[in-house]
Protein backbone atom coordinates (compact mmCIF):
# COMPACT_ATOMS: atom_id res chain seq x y z
CA UNK A 1 0.00 0.00 0.00
CA UNK A 2 2.67 2.46 1.03
CA UNK A 3 4.79 1.42 -1.91
CA UNK A 4 1.89 1.89 -4.31
CA UNK A 5 1.22 5.35 -2.93
CA UNK A 6 4.84 6.27 -3.46
CA UNK A 7 4.69 5.07 -7.05
CA UNK A 8 1.52 7.10 -7.51
CA UNK A 9 3.30 10.26 -6.35
CA UNK A 10 6.30 9.55 -8.54
CA UNK A 11 4.10 8.74 -11.51
CA UNK A 12 2.10 11.94 -11.21
CA UNK A 13 5.27 14.00 -11.04
CA UNK A 14 6.68 12.33 -14.11
CA UNK A 15 3.32 12.61 -15.85
CA UNK A 16 3.27 16.37 -15.29
CA UNK A 17 6.54 16.73 -17.16
CA UNK A 18 5.30 14.54 -20.02
CA UNK A 19 2.04 16.48 -20.11
CA UNK A 20 3.88 19.78 -20.43
CA UNK A 21 5.80 18.45 -23.42
CA UNK A 22 2.72 16.75 -24.89
CA UNK A 23 0.90 20.08 -25.06
CA UNK A 24 3.42 21.24 -27.67
CA UNK A 25 2.85 18.17 -29.85
CA UNK A 26 -0.87 18.47 -29.58
CA UNK A 27 -1.04 22.17 -30.40
CA UNK A 28 1.16 21.92 -33.44
CA UNK A 29 -0.65 18.83 -34.66
CA UNK A 30 -3.97 20.55 -34.08
CA UNK A 31 -3.03 23.51 -36.22
CA UNK A 32 -0.97 22.17 -39.08
CA UNK A 33 -1.62 18.44 -38.82
CA UNK A 34 2.07 17.73 -38.46
CA UNK A 35 3.96 15.82 -35.83
CA UNK A 36 6.83 18.04 -34.82
CA UNK A 37 9.44 15.38 -34.12
CA UNK A 38 11.96 18.02 -33.13
CA UNK A 39 9.79 19.03 -30.17
CA UNK A 40 11.42 16.55 -27.79
CA UNK A 41 14.77 18.01 -28.72
CA UNK A 42 13.58 21.50 -27.91
CA UNK A 43 12.82 20.08 -24.48
CA UNK A 44 16.40 18.80 -24.32
CA UNK A 45 17.74 22.20 -25.44
CA UNK A 46 15.58 23.76 -22.72
CA UNK A 47 17.20 21.51 -20.14
CA UNK A 48 20.69 22.53 -21.29
CA UNK A 49 19.73 26.20 -21.38
CA UNK A 50 18.55 25.81 -17.79
CA UNK A 51 21.80 24.20 -16.78
CA UNK A 52 23.80 26.95 -18.44
CA UNK A 53 21.68 29.62 -16.79
CA UNK A 54 21.95 28.05 -13.35
CA UNK A 55 25.70 27.68 -13.70
CA UNK A 56 26.01 31.25 -14.92
CA UNK A 57 23.88 32.63 -12.13
CA UNK A 58 25.94 30.64 -9.64
CA UNK A 59 29.11 32.28 -10.96
CA UNK A 60 27.47 35.68 -10.68
CA UNK A 61 26.74 34.92 -7.07
CA UNK A 62 22.97 34.75 -7.42
CA UNK A 63 22.39 31.76 -5.22
CA UNK A 64 19.03 32.55 -3.68
CA UNK A 65 17.24 29.52 -5.14
CA UNK A 66 13.77 30.94 -5.91
CA UNK A 67 15.29 33.94 -7.71
CA UNK A 68 17.81 31.82 -9.58
CA UNK A 69 15.09 29.41 -10.69
CA UNK A 70 12.80 32.20 -11.78
CA UNK A 71 15.52 33.85 -13.87
CA UNK A 72 16.48 30.47 -15.30
CA UNK A 73 12.90 29.77 -16.25
CA UNK A 74 12.60 33.09 -18.09
CA UNK A 75 15.94 32.59 -19.82
CA UNK A 76 15.33 28.98 -20.90
CA UNK A 77 11.74 29.60 -22.01
CA UNK A 78 12.76 32.73 -23.90
CA UNK A 79 15.65 31.20 -25.80
CA UNK A 80 13.76 27.97 -26.48
CA UNK A 81 10.88 30.06 -27.84
CA UNK A 82 13.37 31.56 -30.27
CA UNK A 83 14.42 28.04 -31.25
CA UNK A 84 10.77 27.11 -31.77
CA UNK A 85 10.15 30.08 -34.00
CA UNK A 86 13.32 29.49 -36.01
CA UNK A 87 12.61 25.80 -36.50
CA UNK A 88 9.17 26.55 -37.85
CA UNK A 89 10.49 29.33 -40.04
CA UNK A 90 13.38 27.47 -41.65
CA UNK A 91 12.31 23.84 -41.59
CA UNK A 92 8.50 23.76 -41.86
CA UNK A 93 7.10 26.94 -43.33
CA UNK A 94 8.87 26.60 -46.68
CA UNK A 95 7.35 23.13 -46.99
CA UNK A 96 3.80 24.11 -46.22
CA UNK A 97 1.59 23.13 -49.11
CA UNK A 98 4.11 20.54 -50.22
CA UNK A 99 3.35 16.81 -49.98
CA UNK A 100 2.36 15.59 -46.55
CA UNK A 101 5.51 13.68 -45.67
CA UNK A 102 7.88 16.53 -46.48
CA UNK A 103 7.57 18.44 -43.20
CA UNK A 104 7.72 15.16 -41.29
CA UNK A 105 11.03 14.26 -42.88
CA UNK A 106 12.23 17.79 -42.26
CA UNK A 107 11.20 17.44 -38.61
CA UNK A 108 13.22 14.25 -38.19
CA UNK A 109 16.19 16.00 -39.79
CA UNK A 110 15.76 18.93 -37.44
CA UNK A 111 15.62 16.55 -34.48
CA UNK A 112 18.91 14.91 -35.47
CA UNK A 113 20.49 18.31 -36.10
CA UNK A 114 19.52 19.57 -32.64
CA UNK A 115 20.84 16.41 -30.97
CA UNK A 116 24.13 16.65 -32.77
CA UNK A 117 24.38 20.33 -32.03
CA UNK A 118 23.91 19.67 -28.30
CA UNK A 119 26.36 16.79 -28.42
CA UNK A 120 29.03 18.91 -30.06
CA UNK A 121 28.39 21.98 -27.92
CA UNK A 122 27.88 20.24 -24.58
CA UNK A 123 29.64 16.93 -24.97
CA UNK A 124 28.20 13.46 -24.99
CA UNK A 125 28.58 12.72 -21.30
CA UNK A 126 25.91 13.25 -18.66
CA UNK A 127 25.93 16.69 -17.09
CA UNK A 128 24.99 16.90 -13.47
CA UNK A 129 23.40 19.45 -11.23
CA UNK A 130 23.42 19.29 -7.45
CA UNK A 131 20.03 19.12 -5.80
CA UNK A 132 18.64 22.65 -5.53
CA UNK A 133 15.32 21.92 -3.88
CA UNK A 134 16.07 19.34 -1.22
CA UNK A 135 13.82 17.83 1.41
CA UNK A 136 10.16 17.09 1.59
CA UNK A 137 7.43 15.59 3.70
CA UNK A 138 7.11 12.21 5.20
CA UNK A 139 3.49 11.38 4.40
CA UNK A 140 3.27 8.16 6.34
CA UNK A 141 5.19 5.08 7.21
CA UNK A 142 4.21 1.44 6.93
CA UNK A 143 6.37 -1.50 7.95
CA UNK A 144 9.42 0.69 7.79
CA UNK A 145 8.64 1.97 4.28
CA UNK A 146 8.40 5.75 4.25
CA UNK A 147 6.18 7.49 1.72
CA UNK A 148 7.85 10.72 0.68
CA UNK A 149 6.51 13.79 -1.03
CA UNK A 150 9.46 15.93 -1.91
CA UNK A 151 9.45 19.70 -2.30
CA UNK A 152 10.67 19.12 -5.81
CA UNK A 153 7.58 17.10 -6.64
CA UNK A 154 5.37 19.81 -5.22
CA UNK A 155 7.17 22.46 -7.26
CA UNK A 156 6.81 20.41 -10.43
CA UNK A 157 3.11 19.90 -9.86
CA UNK A 158 2.40 23.51 -8.96
CA UNK A 159 4.38 24.94 -11.88
CA UNK A 160 2.78 22.54 -14.35
CA UNK A 161 -0.76 23.09 -13.15
CA UNK A 162 -0.26 26.87 -13.17
CA UNK A 163 1.20 26.86 -16.69
CA UNK A 164 -1.50 24.59 -18.04
CA UNK A 165 -4.13 26.81 -16.47
CA UNK A 166 -2.57 29.89 -18.03
CA UNK A 167 -2.28 28.16 -21.33
CA UNK A 168 -5.87 26.92 -21.30
CA UNK A 169 -7.01 30.47 -20.62
CA UNK A 170 -4.90 31.69 -23.52
CA UNK A 171 -6.38 29.19 -25.94
CA UNK A 172 -10.01 29.45 -24.87
CA UNK A 173 -10.38 33.11 -23.97
CA UNK A 174 -7.91 35.33 -25.79
CA UNK A 175 -7.93 36.56 -29.33
CA UNK A 176 -4.63 34.81 -30.06
CA UNK A 177 -6.17 31.57 -28.83
CA UNK A 178 -9.20 32.06 -31.04
CA UNK A 179 -6.92 32.73 -33.99
CA UNK A 180 -5.05 29.50 -33.24
CA UNK A 181 -8.27 27.50 -33.11
CA UNK A 182 -9.47 29.19 -36.28
CA UNK A 183 -6.27 28.26 -38.13
CA UNK A 184 -6.79 24.71 -36.95
CA UNK A 185 -10.24 24.62 -38.56
CA UNK A 186 -9.89 26.65 -41.75
CA UNK A 187 -6.71 28.55 -42.58
CA UNK A 188 -8.06 30.16 -45.69
CA UNK A 189 -11.09 31.55 -43.88
CA UNK A 190 -8.86 32.71 -41.06
CA UNK A 191 -6.75 34.74 -43.46
CA UNK A 192 -9.94 36.13 -45.01
CA UNK A 193 -10.66 37.62 -41.59
CA UNK A 194 -7.42 39.59 -41.64
CA UNK A 195 -5.41 37.20 -39.50
CA UNK A 196 -1.81 36.44 -40.39
CA UNK A 197 -1.86 32.65 -40.46
CA UNK A 198 1.92 32.27 -40.64
CA UNK A 199 2.38 34.46 -37.61
CA UNK A 200 -0.24 32.50 -35.69
CA UNK A 201 1.46 29.21 -36.52
CA UNK A 202 4.83 30.69 -35.58
CA UNK A 203 3.44 31.77 -32.21
CA UNK A 204 2.09 28.28 -31.64
CA UNK A 205 5.61 26.92 -32.03
CA UNK A 206 6.93 29.64 -29.76
CA UNK A 207 4.50 28.80 -26.98
CA UNK A 208 4.99 25.06 -27.36
CA UNK A 209 8.76 25.48 -27.22
CA UNK A 210 8.56 27.67 -24.12
CA UNK A 211 6.47 25.04 -22.32
CA UNK A 212 8.91 22.33 -23.39
CA UNK A 213 11.79 24.39 -22.00
CA UNK A 214 10.04 24.67 -18.65
CA UNK A 215 9.61 20.90 -18.75
CA UNK A 216 13.34 20.69 -19.47
CA UNK A 217 14.14 22.79 -16.42
CA UNK A 218 11.87 20.66 -14.22
CA UNK A 219 13.44 17.48 -15.59
CA UNK A 220 16.92 18.81 -14.87
CA UNK A 221 15.96 19.70 -11.31
CA UNK A 222 14.18 16.40 -10.71
CA UNK A 223 16.79 14.02 -12.09
CA UNK A 224 19.85 16.23 -11.66
CA UNK A 225 21.39 14.78 -14.77
CA UNK A 226 20.88 15.41 -18.49
CA UNK A 227 22.47 14.53 -21.81
CA UNK A 228 21.88 15.29 -25.48
CA UNK A 229 19.70 12.21 -25.85
CA UNK A 230 16.99 12.88 -23.25
CA UNK A 231 14.85 14.63 -25.86
CA UNK A 232 14.29 11.47 -27.83
CA UNK A 233 13.07 9.39 -24.93
CA UNK A 234 10.95 12.05 -23.28
CA UNK A 235 9.75 13.19 -26.69
CA UNK A 236 8.43 9.79 -27.71
CA UNK A 237 6.71 9.40 -24.35
CA UNK A 238 5.13 12.82 -24.52
CA UNK A 239 4.08 12.02 -28.05
CA UNK A 240 2.54 8.80 -26.77
CA UNK A 241 0.77 10.87 -24.13
CA UNK A 242 -0.60 13.18 -26.82
CA UNK A 243 -1.83 10.25 -28.90
CA UNK A 244 -3.32 8.53 -25.88
CA UNK A 245 -5.15 11.69 -24.84
CA UNK A 246 -6.26 12.34 -28.40
CA UNK A 247 -4.02 14.49 -30.60
CA UNK A 248 -5.41 17.98 -30.81
CA UNK A 249 -6.95 17.91 -27.33
CA UNK A 250 -5.33 19.98 -24.59
CA UNK A 251 -6.88 18.25 -21.58
CA UNK A 252 -6.14 15.02 -23.44
CA UNK A 253 -2.43 15.86 -23.48
CA UNK A 254 -2.40 16.32 -19.72
CA UNK A 255 -4.42 13.20 -19.00
CA UNK A 256 -2.29 11.23 -21.46
CA UNK A 257 0.86 12.57 -19.77
CA UNK A 258 -0.38 11.50 -16.35
CA UNK A 259 -1.35 8.08 -17.69
CA UNK A 260 2.09 7.50 -19.22
CA UNK A 261 3.80 8.76 -16.06
CA UNK A 262 1.76 6.38 -13.93
CA UNK A 263 2.26 3.40 -16.22
CA UNK A 264 5.98 4.02 -16.20
CA UNK A 265 6.15 4.45 -12.41
CA UNK A 266 4.11 1.36 -11.62
CA UNK A 267 5.85 -0.72 -14.23
CA UNK A 268 9.24 0.25 -12.80
CA UNK A 269 7.95 -0.36 -9.30
CA UNK A 270 6.36 -3.76 -9.82
CA UNK A 271 7.74 -5.25 -13.01
CA UNK A 272 11.11 -4.14 -14.22
CA UNK A 273 12.92 -0.85 -14.43
CA UNK A 274 14.84 -1.97 -17.49
CA UNK A 275 11.65 -2.41 -19.47
CA UNK A 276 9.85 0.75 -18.40
CA UNK A 277 10.30 2.35 -21.81
CA UNK A 278 8.96 -0.76 -23.47
CA UNK A 279 5.83 -0.47 -21.36
CA UNK A 280 5.27 3.13 -22.42
CA UNK A 281 5.87 2.39 -26.08
CA UNK A 282 3.61 -0.66 -26.01
CA UNK A 283 0.88 1.69 -24.92
CA UNK A 284 1.52 3.80 -28.00
CA UNK A 285 1.16 0.78 -30.28
CA UNK A 286 -1.97 -0.49 -28.55
CA UNK A 287 -3.59 2.94 -28.63
CA UNK A 288 -2.73 3.48 -32.27
CA UNK A 289 -4.28 0.15 -33.18
CA UNK A 290 -7.40 0.13 -31.05
CA UNK A 291 -8.12 3.78 -30.25
CA UNK A 292 -6.56 5.94 -32.95
CA UNK A 293 -8.49 9.03 -31.83
CA UNK A 294 -7.34 8.62 -28.24
CA UNK A 295 -9.28 9.16 -25.03
CA UNK A 296 -10.52 12.67 -25.74
CA UNK A 297 -10.02 12.74 -29.49
CA UNK A 298 -12.79 14.64 -31.12
CA UNK A 299 -15.60 12.90 -32.85
CA UNK A 300 -16.27 15.18 -35.77
CA UNK A 301 -19.98 15.75 -36.04
CA UNK A 302 -20.41 18.83 -38.11
CA UNK A 303 -22.12 20.04 -41.23
CA UNK A 304 -19.98 20.64 -44.24
CA UNK B 1 -18.90 58.89 -57.33
CA UNK B 2 -15.39 57.76 -56.59
CA UNK B 3 -14.02 54.41 -57.62
CA UNK B 4 -13.47 52.11 -54.65
CA UNK B 5 -12.35 48.98 -56.46
CA UNK B 6 -11.02 48.58 -59.96
CA UNK B 7 -9.80 45.41 -61.65
CA UNK B 8 -7.67 45.82 -64.76
CA UNK B 9 -6.90 42.78 -66.89
CA UNK B 10 -6.93 40.39 -63.94
CA UNK B 11 -6.12 36.75 -64.58
CA UNK B 12 -6.09 33.86 -62.12
CA UNK B 13 -5.03 30.25 -62.36
CA UNK B 14 -5.53 26.99 -60.48
CA UNK B 15 -2.35 25.20 -61.45
CA UNK B 16 -2.49 25.13 -65.23
CA UNK B 17 -6.22 25.90 -65.44
CA UNK B 18 -7.01 29.51 -66.17
CA UNK B 19 -10.12 30.56 -64.25
CA UNK B 20 -10.08 34.32 -64.95
CA UNK B 21 -9.12 35.62 -68.38
CA UNK B 22 -8.47 39.32 -68.11
CA UNK B 23 -11.21 40.83 -65.97
CA UNK B 24 -11.94 44.55 -66.10
CA UNK B 25 -14.42 45.66 -63.48
CA UNK B 26 -15.23 48.76 -61.48
CA UNK B 27 -17.09 49.14 -58.21
CA UNK B 28 -17.84 52.69 -57.10
CA UNK B 29 -18.06 53.77 -53.52
CA UNK B 30 -21.59 53.26 -52.22
CA UNK B 31 -22.67 50.95 -55.04
CA UNK B 32 -24.17 47.50 -55.04
CA UNK B 33 -22.68 45.61 -57.97
CA UNK B 34 -23.68 42.10 -58.87
CA UNK B 35 -21.85 39.42 -60.77
CA UNK B 36 -23.92 36.82 -62.55
CA UNK B 37 -22.87 33.80 -64.53
CA UNK B 38 -23.35 30.07 -64.92
CA UNK B 39 -21.84 27.46 -62.63
CA UNK B 40 -18.11 27.34 -63.09
CA UNK B 41 -17.94 30.74 -64.79
CA UNK B 42 -15.41 32.00 -62.25
CA UNK B 43 -17.56 34.16 -59.97
CA UNK B 44 -16.23 32.74 -56.71
CA UNK B 45 -12.71 32.80 -58.09
CA UNK B 46 -13.09 36.49 -58.86
CA UNK B 47 -14.27 37.18 -55.30
CA UNK B 48 -11.35 35.23 -53.89
CA UNK B 49 -8.80 36.79 -56.23
CA UNK B 50 -9.80 40.23 -54.98
CA UNK B 51 -8.79 38.87 -51.56
CA UNK B 52 -5.52 37.49 -52.86
CA UNK B 53 -6.29 33.76 -52.68
CA UNK B 54 -5.58 32.71 -55.38
CA UNK B 55 -3.57 35.83 -56.12
CA UNK B 56 -4.01 37.49 -59.50
CA UNK B 57 -1.27 36.47 -61.89
CA UNK B 58 -1.50 39.44 -64.25
CA UNK B 59 -3.26 42.75 -64.11
CA UNK B 60 -3.92 45.12 -61.28
CA UNK B 61 -6.47 45.32 -58.49
CA UNK B 62 -6.73 48.86 -57.25
CA UNK B 63 -8.58 49.38 -54.01
CA UNK B 64 -8.90 52.83 -52.56
CA UNK B 65 -6.01 54.02 -54.70
CA UNK B 66 -3.59 51.19 -53.86
CA UNK B 67 -2.68 48.18 -55.96
CA UNK B 68 -3.42 45.26 -53.67
CA UNK B 69 -3.07 42.36 -56.09
CA UNK B 70 0.29 41.15 -54.77
CA UNK B 71 -0.46 41.60 -51.07
CA UNK B 72 -1.00 38.67 -48.74
CA UNK B 73 -4.66 37.97 -47.98
CA UNK B 74 -4.63 39.13 -44.38
CA UNK B 75 -3.20 42.51 -45.36
CA UNK B 76 -5.84 42.99 -48.02
CA UNK B 77 -8.61 42.13 -45.57
CA UNK B 78 -7.27 44.55 -42.99
CA UNK B 79 -8.09 47.37 -45.39
CA UNK B 80 -11.71 46.95 -44.42
CA UNK B 81 -12.66 44.44 -47.07
CA UNK B 82 -14.79 41.56 -45.82
CA UNK B 83 -16.03 38.45 -47.55
CA UNK B 84 -18.85 36.07 -46.78
CA UNK B 85 -17.47 33.27 -48.92
CA UNK B 86 -19.07 30.51 -50.93
CA UNK B 87 -19.82 27.54 -48.69
CA UNK B 88 -20.07 29.83 -45.64
CA UNK B 89 -16.89 28.48 -44.00
CA UNK B 90 -18.19 28.81 -40.47
CA UNK B 91 -15.81 27.69 -37.72
CA UNK B 92 -17.66 24.53 -36.76
CA UNK B 93 -16.04 24.06 -33.36
CA UNK B 94 -16.60 27.62 -32.22
CA UNK B 95 -19.74 29.14 -30.81
CA UNK B 96 -21.81 31.67 -32.72
CA UNK B 97 -20.42 34.32 -30.41
CA UNK B 98 -16.82 33.31 -31.10
CA UNK B 99 -17.43 33.13 -34.83
CA UNK B 100 -18.67 36.69 -34.72
CA UNK B 101 -15.70 37.80 -32.62
CA UNK B 102 -13.42 36.30 -35.25
CA UNK B 103 -14.91 38.77 -37.70
CA UNK B 104 -13.80 41.65 -35.49
CA UNK B 105 -10.31 40.29 -34.92
CA UNK B 106 -7.75 42.93 -34.02
CA UNK B 107 -10.36 45.64 -33.58
CA UNK B 108 -11.31 47.18 -30.27
CA UNK B 109 -13.67 45.29 -28.02
CA UNK B 110 -16.22 48.01 -27.32
CA UNK B 111 -16.80 48.61 -31.02
CA UNK B 112 -17.06 44.84 -31.54
CA UNK B 113 -19.73 44.56 -28.85
CA UNK B 114 -21.72 47.35 -30.49
CA UNK B 115 -21.44 45.87 -33.95
CA UNK B 116 -22.48 42.51 -32.58
CA UNK B 117 -25.64 44.05 -31.17
CA UNK B 118 -26.41 45.42 -34.64
CA UNK B 119 -25.82 42.02 -36.17
CA UNK B 120 -28.17 40.51 -33.58
CA UNK B 121 -30.83 43.06 -34.49
CA UNK B 122 -30.45 42.07 -38.13
CA UNK B 123 -30.45 38.33 -37.36
CA UNK B 124 -32.29 37.74 -34.07
CA UNK B 125 -31.89 34.02 -34.72
CA UNK B 126 -28.16 34.35 -34.08
CA UNK B 127 -28.77 35.97 -30.73
CA UNK B 128 -30.93 33.04 -29.64
CA UNK B 129 -28.16 30.67 -30.67
CA UNK B 130 -25.31 32.74 -29.31
CA UNK B 131 -23.60 29.87 -27.47
CA UNK B 132 -24.39 27.09 -29.90
CA UNK B 133 -21.52 25.60 -31.89
CA UNK B 134 -21.30 26.86 -35.46
CA UNK B 135 -21.19 23.33 -36.85
CA UNK B 136 -24.58 22.44 -35.39
CA UNK B 137 -26.45 25.43 -36.88
CA UNK B 138 -28.84 24.84 -39.76
CA UNK B 139 -27.63 25.81 -43.22
CA UNK B 140 -29.64 29.01 -43.19
CA UNK B 141 -28.42 29.97 -39.74
CA UNK B 142 -24.85 29.35 -40.88
CA UNK B 143 -25.43 31.67 -43.81
CA UNK B 144 -26.67 34.38 -41.45
CA UNK B 145 -23.62 33.81 -39.31
CA UNK B 146 -21.28 34.08 -42.29
CA UNK B 147 -22.81 37.41 -43.26
CA UNK B 148 -22.85 38.61 -39.66
CA UNK B 149 -19.20 37.65 -39.24
CA UNK B 150 -18.29 39.60 -42.37
CA UNK B 151 -20.12 42.65 -41.03
CA UNK B 152 -18.29 42.48 -37.71
CA UNK B 153 -15.22 44.18 -39.15
CA UNK B 154 -17.37 47.17 -40.23
CA UNK B 155 -16.20 46.79 -43.80
CA UNK B 156 -16.13 49.43 -46.48
CA UNK B 157 -16.36 46.81 -49.20
CA UNK B 158 -18.44 43.70 -48.58
CA UNK B 159 -18.07 40.70 -50.87
CA UNK B 160 -21.05 38.36 -50.70
CA UNK B 161 -20.83 35.02 -52.50
CA UNK B 162 -24.30 33.51 -52.83
CA UNK B 163 -25.71 34.83 -49.56
CA UNK B 164 -29.17 33.38 -50.22
CA UNK B 165 -27.97 29.85 -50.96
CA UNK B 166 -30.05 27.35 -49.04
CA UNK B 167 -32.29 29.94 -47.45
CA UNK B 168 -36.06 29.89 -47.39
CA UNK B 169 -37.48 32.58 -49.73
CA UNK B 170 -38.64 34.67 -46.81
CA UNK B 171 -35.25 34.62 -45.12
CA UNK B 172 -33.46 35.33 -48.36
CA UNK B 173 -35.77 38.31 -48.91
CA UNK B 174 -34.94 39.57 -45.45
CA UNK B 175 -31.23 39.27 -46.16
CA UNK B 176 -31.53 41.22 -49.37
CA UNK B 177 -33.54 43.87 -47.56
CA UNK B 178 -30.86 44.06 -44.89
CA UNK B 179 -28.11 44.48 -47.49
CA UNK B 180 -30.08 47.24 -49.17
CA UNK B 181 -30.67 48.98 -45.85
CA UNK B 182 -26.99 48.81 -44.94
CA UNK B 183 -26.07 50.20 -48.32
CA UNK B 184 -28.55 53.07 -47.97
CA UNK B 185 -27.84 54.02 -44.39
CA UNK B 186 -24.12 53.44 -44.09
CA UNK B 187 -23.02 53.70 -47.70
CA UNK B 188 -21.60 50.18 -47.57
CA UNK B 189 -20.26 49.11 -50.95
CA UNK B 190 -21.27 45.60 -51.97
CA UNK B 191 -20.09 43.16 -54.61
CA UNK B 192 -22.65 40.41 -54.81
CA UNK B 193 -22.60 36.99 -56.48
CA UNK B 194 -26.02 35.43 -56.68
CA UNK B 195 -27.69 32.43 -58.28
CA UNK B 196 -30.99 34.20 -58.11
CA UNK B 197 -30.21 36.67 -60.88
CA UNK B 198 -33.59 38.43 -60.89
CA UNK B 199 -33.40 39.28 -57.23
CA UNK B 200 -29.76 40.34 -57.57
CA UNK B 201 -30.28 42.53 -60.60
CA UNK B 202 -33.26 44.21 -59.00
CA UNK B 203 -31.22 44.99 -55.92
CA UNK B 204 -28.01 46.07 -57.64
CA UNK B 205 -27.15 49.38 -59.18
CA UNK B 206 -25.06 47.66 -61.84
CA UNK B 207 -24.18 44.19 -62.92
CA UNK B 208 -21.59 42.20 -64.85
CA UNK B 209 -22.10 38.91 -66.67
CA UNK B 210 -19.25 36.45 -66.44
CA UNK B 211 -18.90 33.64 -68.97
CA UNK B 212 -15.99 31.21 -68.82
CA UNK B 213 -13.73 33.53 -66.91
CA UNK B 214 -14.40 36.63 -69.01
CA UNK B 215 -16.88 39.47 -68.75
CA UNK B 216 -19.28 39.50 -71.68
CA UNK B 217 -21.82 42.11 -70.67
CA UNK B 218 -22.33 44.90 -68.23
CA UNK B 219 -24.91 47.54 -67.46
CA UNK B 220 -27.33 48.78 -64.87
CA UNK B 221 -29.53 46.23 -63.16
CA UNK B 222 -32.53 47.31 -65.17
CA UNK B 223 -30.64 47.20 -68.48
CA UNK B 224 -29.40 43.70 -67.88
CA UNK B 225 -32.80 42.52 -66.74
CA UNK B 226 -34.23 43.74 -70.04
CA UNK B 227 -31.68 41.97 -72.27
CA UNK B 228 -33.29 38.96 -73.95
CA UNK B 229 -30.06 36.91 -73.92
CA UNK B 230 -29.80 37.36 -70.15
CA UNK B 231 -33.39 36.40 -69.66
CA UNK B 232 -32.82 33.27 -71.71
CA UNK B 233 -29.57 32.24 -70.03
CA UNK B 234 -30.00 33.16 -66.38
CA UNK B 235 -33.56 34.10 -65.65
CA UNK B 236 -35.90 31.66 -67.31
CA UNK B 237 -33.86 28.71 -68.52
CA UNK B 238 -31.40 28.80 -65.66
CA UNK B 239 -33.76 27.93 -62.86
N1 LIG C 1 -9.47 25.01 -55.98
C1 LIG C 1 -9.64 24.80 -57.30
N2 LIG C 1 -8.78 24.01 -57.98
C2 LIG C 1 -8.94 23.80 -59.31
N3 LIG C 1 -9.91 24.33 -60.04
C3 LIG C 1 -10.80 25.12 -59.42
C4 LIG C 1 -10.71 25.40 -58.02
N4 LIG C 1 -11.73 26.20 -57.67
C5 LIG C 1 -12.41 26.43 -58.81
N5 LIG C 1 -11.87 25.78 -59.86
C6 LIG C 1 -12.33 25.82 -61.25
O1 LIG C 1 -12.37 27.17 -61.67
C7 LIG C 1 -13.53 27.42 -62.43
C8 LIG C 1 -14.33 28.56 -61.82
O2 LIG C 1 -14.83 28.14 -60.55
P1 LIG C 1 -15.66 29.08 -59.60
O3 LIG C 1 -15.81 28.40 -58.32
O4 LIG C 1 -15.02 30.42 -59.59
O5 LIG C 1 -17.05 29.17 -60.38
P2 LIG C 1 -18.40 29.89 -59.96
O6 LIG C 1 -18.72 30.84 -61.05
O7 LIG C 1 -18.30 30.44 -58.61
O8 LIG C 1 -19.41 28.67 -60.00
P3 LIG C 1 -20.68 28.33 -59.07
O9 LIG C 1 -21.83 29.12 -59.59
O10 LIG C 1 -20.90 26.89 -59.28
O11 LIG C 1 -20.33 28.68 -57.67
C9 LIG C 1 -14.30 26.11 -62.47
O12 LIG C 1 -14.04 25.50 -63.71
C10 LIG C 1 -13.74 25.31 -61.35
O13 LIG C 1 -13.76 23.94 -61.64
MG1 LIG D 1 -19.21 30.03 -56.83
Amino acid sequence: MAYALQQLINGITLGMIYGLIAVGYTMVYGIIGMINFAHGDVFMIGAFLSLIALTGLGMLGITYVPLALFLTLIFAAGIAALYGWTIERVAYRPLRGSFRLAPLISAIGMSIALQNFAQVAQGARDKNLPELIPGGFKIFEENGFVVQLSWMQIVITVVTVALLGLFTWLVTKTSLGRAMRACEQDMKMTSLLGIDVNRTIGLTFVIGAALAAVAGLLFLLYYGSINFYIGFNAGVKAFTAAVLGGVGSLPGAVIGGLAIGLIEAFWSGYASVEYKDVAAFSVLIVVLIFMPTGLLGRADVEKV
Amino acid sequence: MSVLLELQGVTAFYGAIQALKGIDLVVNEGEIVTLIGANGAGKSTLMMTICGTPAARDGRIIYDGTDIHAMPTHEIMRRRIAQSPEGRRIFARMSVYENLLMGAHGGDQVAAAQTMEQVFVMFPRLKERRDQRGGTLSGGEQQMLAIGRALMSRPRLLLLDEPSLGLAPLVSKAIFAAIKALNRTTGLTVLLVEQNAVQALKLAHRGYVLVNGAITMQGTGAELLARPEIRAAYLEGGH
